[in-house]
């Protein structure tokens, strides 16, 4: 199992995801500059959180006409699985990998807690380990995290059962329209989150709430 | 070639919400400012660009908006050549 972990300047949860996928896969994750140009053969790629060019302009935007884009966008198409967590969220929806936007908290704060996410799809690749309509636990931790799409791609997501994750009822941080945390794209591949599955995946994160999204995503056996 | 001083206005779309303009709004009652029915925040870019003309200026500014300045899921922009 080949992963890849594209980093960009000011990622800056890349380690704790590079830690998360060696803990689970037993393999290290190649880790990729976002000034290169080529995504060698690799069998899932992640985006990780941090404040890729400190958000300057939107988060995400700067990043997402970063170099390493094109190859991303290719392995997008090819079918490559695809996460993006968090501030990768951001870059997949800002390079048009992923419909809609994230916008600022709708209470303008930055939000660092633990919600409650609801499994609104187990039938994707990331999904699978977990029951539909399941209620797990997850660390949220942004300021740009407001989902938003208009009428017409909301309903798109909707009737395609593209929305993965939702805020569980009365959790939702930041505002996000359907209360929506996670989608993946209508090829189903490409996955684009919030919330950061990578801190809670053993005892010395009080749980592993998160662990079964990457063994769903590296396919392993639970 | 000739220079162009730009201005690009980028603004939120009608019907998206838009808190930080809602809380400003908000300051500028408690201010005592009367008769503020709405403020929308938004971005202004001061672009200084050289181009063969005010048109081919205006062309090169609107296609920087569509993949960079504006991400036009959410956001509306303004081109307009100042000097």
């Amino acid at each position: 199992m080949k992963t890849t972990v594209i980093i960009f300047p000011g990622s800056n949860r890349d380690r704790d995801m590079i830690a998360a996928i060696t803990k689970i896969s037993g393999h290290v994750p190649k880790t990729v500059w976002h000034t290169e140009t080529e995504l060698s053969s690799t069998d899932l790629v992640i985006i990780p959180g941090g404040f890729s060019y400190g958000d300057y302009l939107r988060s995400g935007a700067i990043a997402a006409r970063s170099p390493i884009m094109d190859a991303l966008s290719n392995a997008a198409t090819q079918g490559i699985p695809i996460i993006g967590v968090c501030n990768g969220f951001q870059i997949l929806t800002e390079a048009g990998l992923l419909p809609g936007a994230l916008m600022r908290n709708a209470g303008l704060t930055f939000v660092c807690r633990e919600v409650k996410l609801e499994i609104t799809n187990a039938n994707t690749q990331f999904s699978s380990r977990y029951g539909q309509g399941e209620i797990i636990r997850c660390p949220v931790a942004h300021h740009d995290g407001n989902y938003f799409a208009d009428e017409a791609v909301l309903k798109k997501l909707e009737d395609n059962s593209q929305v993965v994750f939702r805020y569980a009822e009365g959790t939702n941080p930041n505002g996000s329209i359907n209360d929506i945390a996670g989608i993946i794209n209508e090829q189903g591949n490409v996955l684009g989150m919030m919330p950061h599955p990578e801190n809670l995946i053993e005892d010395a994160h009080t749980g592993d709430d998160g662990r079964r999204l990457f063994e769903s995503a590296l396919g392993l056996v639970a | 070639m000739t220079l162009f001083n730009a201005r690009v206005t980028v603004t939120l779309k009608n019907g998206v919400l838009d808190p930080q303009g809602k809380a400003i709004e908000g300051s500028l009652s408690a201010l005592g400012f009367a008769g503020v029915e709405q403020v929308r925040q938004g971005k202004v870019f001061a672009v200084t660009l050289n181009a063969d003309s005010k048109k081919s200026a205006i062309q090169s500014l609107n296609s920087m908006c569509e993949k960079l300045l504006a991400n036009t899921v959410i956001e509306d922009y303004a081109v307009e050549i100042v000097a």
